[in-house]
């Protein structure tokens, strides 16, 4: 293939004057190159690199076929390299899961270690499975909760959070589930169109949105009449139902007048699956924690930062929170 | 151009016309003189500082390594006596490698190629390695001829210690790098009990291959074919640059000794003695002129110079000198003092700038502080609505304790009226406007804040700040959302 002792055509080449070298014979505006002899370890480094591709290719995945590619004699891939190693981080984690598991949400709190590891857990969790409807970081939509604040429909301790995600709110066919309806007071002809307008201002009262007038007085009585059985003689609410606090600053359909209006006359309310049919105990354990961390958990539980006070401080300034 | 200038009747014989070079082994002539005793020195202090460094003890304290250097990359710390780099001052380290570049152009508009010939680490091992050749083998002769001789038990023994030599070199080259990277006793206590790091196993293998492979076998070939530097400074050497130069004017035309006392008007200074030739660890002959594979570390001086004197000519017939110097000397006008060169613009220039950067980063030094924070805003979600109407933002704190001691570091808000803050470890009934935390000596303590403001307070500015017990303090403003007041 090469022949090491080639003379170069070399009739026509010149001599370049100053380093006494071949030029390749061509000329480019006055620029001309010198044709300076390669050493020969660099030719034996070039045909080693040969060898090893050839090695290369029989050992490891590399030509591509018809339908899929060699697979190489000592049948590495990817896809198990990838299978291994969540493997390995199974085995890391089955400790965690383990404690988790015979852990009862109630008690969590009295393990902070473990507490912290179900709130990393509910983290990558939460974004596989809630974010959808919840936002990324939890943050909600008009209908969907949103979950950092410290307004709870259904609770907001450990174990009524837990409750929640295993079975759901209005999950058909869980008799645990969340369950209540508001009547459709407009649609079902309970109330008029002018008195659903009284209950409006009403409402809007409750929340300092409007001042007091002659027609939140008469929305002040269809309330006692009709909402306060639910939402309680002052609109603060009540958790057995999951019927919202109207005093407060939090609206989860929006507290304009048309929203409300539009809520008191075809009724408003979400569902949210039975998570306990589709995930296992331990990840919704961990869900549980960590919506129970995002600053509006009730009822405080101190979560410890890392296996020791050391560690947390971690050194890089960077966050080791997946540890 | 002055580069290019050669003494036209010397032209060797034509290159060979193969497209492949075959690799000569060049066995440099021992020698001695001023320059040669240079660069024992040199070599002395470069493989001092390189093997001796890492055993230097610096007391910092309980809580810091005790290793006057050390990078110390697991903990993300890089120690040099008495400063402490830490990941996000790594301009310090950046700036040391603009003022290395900056160094050698400086160096190089200045003298020449001296780096290459002195102080390049191929140079040195190559020089170490070809010491131990000498050691081993004898003189240029005796190895050319041991090179020639068959394999017999002699040559195999002798080869065998060779490179058994070489290899504990490459070896110890390659242990002492690590040693940079840890505590330097402990890590060889555990290398040496098979309980470092794997890594640590393979850096040294791999530096050693290389300091075995580089300095024992390519040596000159590193230089000439593999190196960009030479390549880089032949574009920076110009006729005002220091180089080593054969004085044509004054040695041709060349002849050997006995020719010359026959008819001496015929002759120049040059007895084509070959000694400068015999001498160059890199195998080229100086009275080509300059080319590529000279490095210019004087060792053909020395030759020539000792040759010169015997034969009761002045020295300096190969000598340091710019091409500008010796056309000027050959006009015959006196030799310029070698000085002058030093203080070119050009030189000046790059002196400036050095010095400037370096100034630059020791006044950084002195100056910076050793309490930091910074704030990261949550911004997603932007803020929270209370149910009473109040507004949270949530912020991640990271309170920066750069002192070797554990320090109780206070951090309070500034602005932002009757807002309060707590983290995710205290509860937020207990929310305050200040607080203090200890962090432990030379780390991060990073918080998760949630700074809460009545109802009715609009989205603005405000600041943390962290202040520790010796009275130091840093505060990062930040911005505070809200959401617009309700219709």
């Amino acid at each position: 293939m090469v022949d090491t002792d080639n003379t170069p055509a070399s009739a026509g080449r010149r001599l370049d004057e100053a380093t006494n070298t071949e030029t390749v014979g061509h000329e480019w505006d006055g620029i001309e190159e010198l044709d300076t002899p390669l050493p020969r370890w660099w030719l034996w480094i070039f045909y080693a690199t040969i060898v090893f591709s050839i090695g290369y290719v029989i050992a490891y995945p590399a030509l591509p076929m018809i339908s899929k590619g060699t697979e190489g004699v000592l049948g590495w891939s990817s896809r198990s390299d990838l299978t291994d190693d969540l493997k390995a981080a199974d085995a890391k984690r089955s400790q965690v899961v383990a404690a988790l598991a015979g852990m009862p949400i109630e008690r969590l709190e009295t393990d902070s270690k473990l507490m912290r590891a179900a709130v990393s857990g509910g983290e990558a969790a939460f974004k596989v499975n809630c974010v959808q409807c919840h936002g990324a970081r939890a943050a909600g939509l008009p209908g969907y909760p949103n979950l950092n604040d410290d307004d709870w429909l259904w609770g907001g301790d450990l174990k009524a959070i837990h409750q929640t995600l295993q079975h759901g709110i209005r999950q058909p066919g869980d008799d645990q589930t969340r369950f209540s309806q508001m009547p459709a007071f407009g649609r079902d002809g309970i109330l008029t169109g002018a008195e659903i307008a009284d209950v409006t201002s009403f409402v809007r009262t409750l929340s300092g949105l409007e001042p007091k007038s002659a027609a939140s007085q008469r929305g002040g009585a269809l309330f006692e009449a009709n909402c306060a059985v639910c939402h309680g003689a002052t609109g603060t609410g009540m958790r057995e139902f999951g019927a919202p606090n109207l005093a407060d600053a939090i609206w989860l359909y929006g507290g304009s007048r048309d929203d409300i209006t539009a809520t008191i006359t075809t009724a408003r309310y979400g569902q949210m699956p039975a998570w306990g049919q589709r995930l296992d105990p331990v990840t919704i354990k961990m869900l549980t924690a960590y919506v129970h961390s995002l600053g509006g958990g009730e009822n405080f539980v101190a979560v410890a930062k890392a296996a020791d006070k050391d560690a947390s401080q971690d050194a890089n300034g960077l966050d080791d929170a997946t540890d | 151009m002055g580069w290019t200038m050669r003494p036209t009747d010397l032209q060797p014989a034509p290159a060979s016309a193969s497209l492949y070079e075959k690799h000569t082994t060049v066995h440099p002539k021992r020698i001695d003189g001023p320059f040669r005793r240079f660069k024992w020195l040199v070599m002395l202090v470069t493989l001092g500082i390189y093997y001796g460094t890492p055993w230097l003890r610096w007391d910092r304290g309980p809580y810091a390594p005790d290793q006057a250097v050390l990078i110390d990359l697991e903990h993300r710390r890089f120690y040099m006596f008495d400063i402490e780099i830490w990941p996000h001052e790594f301009y310090f380290v950046a700036g040391l490698l603009i003022m290395a570049g900056i160094g050698l152009f400086l160096i190089t508009s200045a003298v020449g190629r001296a780096w290459c010939g002195y102080a390049c680490p191929q140079t040195v091992w190559t020089d170490l390695f070809q010491h131990v050749d000498r050691f081993v083998d004898g003189d240029r002769n005796a190895r050319m001829r041991l090179d020639k001789a068959p394999w017999t038990a002699g040559k195999a023994a002798r080869r065998l210690a060779k490179w058994t030599i070489y290899l504990v070199i490459a070896f110890w080259t390659g242990g002492a790098w690590i040693m940079y990277f840890a505590d330097a006793p402990t890590l060889t206590r555990e290398f040496w009990a098979g309980d470092a790091a794997p890594v640590a196993y393979a850096t040294v293998a791999v530096l050693t291959g290389t300091t075995f492979l580089l300095g024992g076998f390519m040596r000159e070939q590193v230089c000439i074919y593999m190196c960009p530097w030479p390549r880089i400074q032949t574009a920076m050497l110009d006729e005002k640059s220091l180089i080593v130069t054969y004085k044509d004017w004054r040695g041709e035309p060349r002849g050997s000794l006995k020719k010359a006392q026959k008819a001496p008007d015929a002759f120049g200074d040059c007895v084509d003695c070959n000694q400068c030739v015999a001498v160059c660890p890199t195998g080229i002959d100086i009275r080509e002129g300059p080319q590529i594979g000279c490095i210019t570390c004087a060792l053909c001086i020395d030759a020539c110079d000792r040759v010169m004197k015997e034969i009761g000519r002045p020295r300096g017939l190969i000598d340091y000198a710019t091409l500008e110097d010796c056309e000027r000397e050959a006009a015959g006008a006196a030799p310029r003092p070698v000085w002058k060169t030093l203080t070119h613009p050009r030189t000046l220039i790059y002196l400036g700038v050095w010095s400037a950067i370096g100034a630059a980063l020791l006044f950084a030094l002195g100056t910076r502080a050793h309490t930091g924070l910074t704030v990261q805003s949550d911004r997603n979600p932007p803020f929270m609505l209370m149910s009473d109407g109040s507004v949270r933002n949530s912020y991640t704190v990271k309170l920066r304790n750069m002192q070797s001691r554990p320090r109780t570091m206070a951090l309070s808000l500034v602005g932002l009226p009757g807002a309060t803050m707590w983290t995710d470890d205290m509860s937020k009934d207990a929310a305050t406007r200040q607080f203090a935390r200890e962090v432990s000596a030379d780390v991060t303590l990073p918080l998760r804040v949630y700074v809460i403001a009545p109802r009715g307070t609009g989205g603005g500015t405000f600041a943390f700040q962290v202040t520790s017990p010796d009275g130091e303090s840093d505060s990062s403003e930040t911005a505070f959302n809200a959401p617009e007041p309700p219709r």
